[in-house]
C-alpha cells in the first residue's frame, strides 16, 4: 500500500481544517482527491507530505509514518504545484540538474537520466533554452518529468493543470498514466471535473471530511448523476465552508 | 553536501543571469566611491582667489606666491582696492578674497601684529568654513617660517591627525564599505529569499529533502562572495584612486568585514521571514536599513554632534560600528586590541540576529 491514512485530523485553534479523515492508496494507482476551496485538500496534502504535524490520527506514506519520520518521507516522494515549480531563469537541463542534485541523485546518474527523459520528452534540442521562454504546456510536462526525475514511490500533484487548456491537459494526464504504469503512485487535487474521470479513485472532501469515495462510475451510479460535475455539485451544495 | 552544492551552483545562475541585479552589485560601489571621491567632496581645489592690497611689498609677494602654489587656491586677480570685490564674488570670478590692511609688512613684526581680512562666499557655508580655515592655515604657516620669523603674539597651531590633508574620502570611505555590504547583503538576500516564496518554488524546496539551514546556507554563500569582491573592490579603489592610506592590518579589517556581513546577511533573512513580496523586501530593507545607515551611523553626520535620543539609535545599527571600527583600522592604524569593542558588539549582533532570524525562518515552515 502507497498510503495509509487513519482518523487524521489537523486542527488550528478552534478551527477544524481536517476532520478525522481515512483512507487507502494503492501502489501504481492514480488517486484523485477532489474538494471546494477551503475544504481541507491541502491541509491533508501537507500532512501526507511531513509538511504538517497532524493533531491526531495517523498516516503511513511509502512505508513510512508521517509523525514519527516526515524528514524522511521528502525523500521517497515527488511533488508538483500549480504554480510553476521551476525556474525561469535556469534553462531545461539546469532545472533537472538541480532538483536530481537536491534529491542526492550522482552527477553521473544525473547526466545519463537527464538524456533519457529530455529525448522522450522530445525536449532534448531545447535542453539549452531558458524555461521561461517555453510554452506553458512545455513547461508543465517538463514540471511533472522533474517530480518524478528521482523515481519516488508517491508523485503529489497539487492542482497540476490550473490555467491550461484542454488539449495540453490531455497531454499531461497521457504522462501522468506513463508514471502510473511504471508503479508510481499519483495522488492529485483538480478543481476540473473532467480530470476526475481519468482517475482509477477519487475521494470528495466537504468542510473537512470525506463525503464520498469510490471509483467515478461507482460514485455516479451510487448518487444517480450522469457526470463527475453532478456527482461534485450534489455533495459540495450543502458545505457550510466555501473558500 | 551535494545538496548544498546543486544549490549553491543554482543561487549564483540566478545572480549571473540577472543583468540587471549584477549591473547593481559591482557598479554601485564603483559608483558611489568615484561620486563621493570626487563630486560630492566638501575639500576645496583651485579656489578662485583674488589678493588686494594698497602697497605690494616683499612680504605680500611670497605670500601670494605660496597661495598660488597650493593646490587649494588658485590666485586670479591682484587688486589695490576693495571696491569691486563683491562684484567679482557676484559674478563667480572670485570665492574668497585676501585684504591686506595697508602697512602690513611693516606691522607684521611690531608687538600689535597685522591684519588680514579674508572675505569668502558665505552662500555656501562649508566651503567658506574650509576656505578660510586652508587660507588661514597657509598664512600662519609661512608667517612662522624661518624668513619671516619673530613676530609677536600667539599662533594657533591646529594639526589634522591621521588626515592631514582634511581630506573627506578618509571619512567616507569607511562609510561607503558599511552602506554597500548592508545593501548587497541583506537586501538581496532578502529579496532573493522572498523571490522564491512569491514564484512558489519555495514550497518545492519545502518538501524536498532539503533542510532549511541549508537553504538558508546556500542563499546567503553567493551574497557573501559578492560582498567580499566589492568589499576588495571598495578598498582597492580607495587606496589607488582616492590615496585613501591602509594604516592598519589589512587581515584585521577583513575579520571585521567579514563579521558585518554576517550580521548584514542574518538581517536580509530577518526581513525575508517577515515580507511578503520582493517588493516589500525591497522597501522594507530600505526603510529599516538604508535610513539609518545613512544618516545615523556617523556616514554623513557624526555621531558626537547628534541629539541624544539619536545617538542611542545610532548605537543599535550594526553600521556605527562597523564604521567606526574600519576608521579605526584603516585610517587611524590601531591595532586589533583598540577595537576589540567593535568586534565584541558586533559577533554578538551577528550570534542573535542569526538566531532568531533562522528560529524564525523554521516557525514560518510550520
Amino acid at each position: 500500500m502507497a498510503i495509509h491514512a487513519e482518523s487524521l485530523t489537523k486542527r488550528f485553534g478552534n478551527f477544524t481544517a481536517v476532520d478525522n479523515i481515512s483512507f487507502s492508496v494503492e501502489k501504481g494507482e492514480i488517486f484523485g482527491f477532489l474538494g471546494a476551496n477551503g475544504a481541507g485538500k491541502t491541509t491533508a496534502m501537507r500532512m501526507l507530505c511531513g509538511l504538517s504535524r497532524p493533531t491526531s490520527g495517523k498516516a503511513v506514506v511509502a512505508g513510512i509514518d508521517v509523525v514519527k519520520d516526515p524528514e524522511k518521507i521528502k525523500r521517497r516522494i515527488g511533488y508538483m504545484s500549480q504554480r510553476f515549480s521551476l525556474y525561469d531563469d535556469l534553462t531545461v537541463s539546469e532545472n533537472m540538474t538541480l532538483f536530481a542534485g537536491i534529491y542526492g541523485m550522482r552527477e553521473k546518474d544525473i547526466a545519463d537520466k537527464r538524456a533519457a527523459v529530455l529525448t522522450r520528452l522530445g525536449l532534448y534540442d531545447e535542453r539549452d533554452m531558458l524555461v521561461g521562454s517555453l510554452p506553458l504546456g512545455w513547461k508543465q510536462k517538463l514540471a511533472f518529468s522533474v517530480s518524478i526525475f528521482h523515481e519516488p514511490a508517491i508523485v503529489f500533484l497539487d492542482e497540476p493543470t490550473g490555467g491550461v487548456d484542454p488539449v495540453t491537459r490531455r497531454q499531461f494526464w497521457r504522462q501522468i498514466y506513463e508514471a502510473s504504469e511504471r508503479g508510481i503512485t499519483v495522488f492529485v487535487t483538480t478543481h476540473y471535473m473532467d480530470e476526475a474521470e481519468y482517475c482509477h479513485r477519487v475521494s470528495i472532501m466537504v468542510d473537512g471530511r470525506i463525503a464520498a469515495m469510490g471509483t467515478p462510475s461507482e460514485l455516479k451510479a451510487s448518487l444517480g448523476a450522469g457526470t463527475m460535475d453532478d456527482v461534485f455539485y450534489m455533495l459540495a451544495r450543502n458545505a457550510e465552508r466555501i473558500g | 553536501m551535494r545538496q548544498l552544492k546543486a544549490f549553491v551552483k543554482k543561487e549564483f545562475l540566478h545572480v549571473f543571469r540577472d543583468s540587471r541585479t549584477m549591473l547593481i552589485l559591482l557598479g554601485i560601489p564603483t559608483v558611489q566611491i568615484i561620486l563621493f571621491g570626487f563630486a560630492i567632496s566638501t575639500e576645496i581645489r583651485n579656489m578662485d582667489l583674488a589678493v588686494v592690497s594698497v602697497q605690494q611689498d616683499e612680504v605680500i609677494r611670497r605670500l601670494t606666491e605660496r597661495i598660488d602654489a597650493s593646490e587649494y587656491f588658485t590666485v586670479r586677480k591682484i587688486l589695490h582696492s576693495s571696491d569691486n570685490i563683491e562684484k567679482y564674488f557676484r559674478d563667480g570670478s572670485i570665492s574668497l578674497a585676501m585684504v591686506f590692511s595697508p602697512g602690513f609688512a611693516d606691522e607684521v613684526f611690531s608687538p600689535e601684529g597685522s591684519v588680514v581680512q579674508l572675505i569668502t562666499d558665505g552662500s555656501n557655508t562649508n566651503t567658506a568654513r574650509a576656505a578660510a580655515a586652508y587660507a588661514s592655515g597657509i598664512i600662519t604657516m609661512e608667517l612662522s617660517s624661518g624668513a619671516t620669523a619673530g613676530q609677536a603674539g600667539i599662533q594657533p597651531n591646529i594639526k589634522m591627525l591621521f588626515n592631514p590633508q582634511m581630506r573627506s574620502s578618509y571619512s567616507f570611505v569607511p562609510g561607503v564599505m558599511g552602506l554597500i555590504i548592508i545593501l548587497i547583503c541583506a537586501m538581496m538576500t532578502s529579496i532573493s529569499i522572498v523571490r522564491e516564496k512569491e514564484s512558489g518554488t519555495m514550497e518545492i524546496l519545502l518538501v524536498s529533502p532539503m533542510r532549511p539551514l541549508v537553504i538558508i546556507i546556500s542563499k546567503m554563500i553567493p551574497y557573501m562572495v559578492l560582498s567580499i569582491v566589492n568589499y576588495l573592490t571598495i578598498l582597492l579603489l580607495s587606496i589607488t584612486l582616492l590615496d585613501v592610506p591602509m594604516t592598519g592590518s589589512f587581515w584585521s579589517l577583513t575579520l571585521l568585514s567579514l563579521i558585518y556581513i554576517i550580521v548584514s546577511l542574518a538581517l536580509g533573512l530577518l526581513i525575508s521571514t517577515k515580507a511578503r513580496t520582493q517588493l516589500a523586501a525591497m522597501l522594507g530593507s530600505g526603510m529599516v536599513l538604508m535610513i539609518p545607515v545613512i544618516f545615523l551611523s556617523g556616514l554623513l553626520f557624526p555621531i558626537e554632534s547628534m541629539p541624544r535620543i539619536f545617538q542611542i539609535v545610532s548605537y543599535i545599527i550594526p553600521a556605527s560600528w562597523y564604521i567606526e571600527g574600519v576608521r579605526k583600522l584603516m585610517i587611524e592604524g590601531l591595532s586589533m586590541s583598540m577595537v576589540a569593542k567593535e568586534f565584541i558588539i558586533l559577533s554578538v549582533m551577528a550570534v542573535f540576529l542569526l538566531a532568531i532570524s533562522i528560529k524564525n525562518f523554521k516557525l514560518r515552515l510550520k
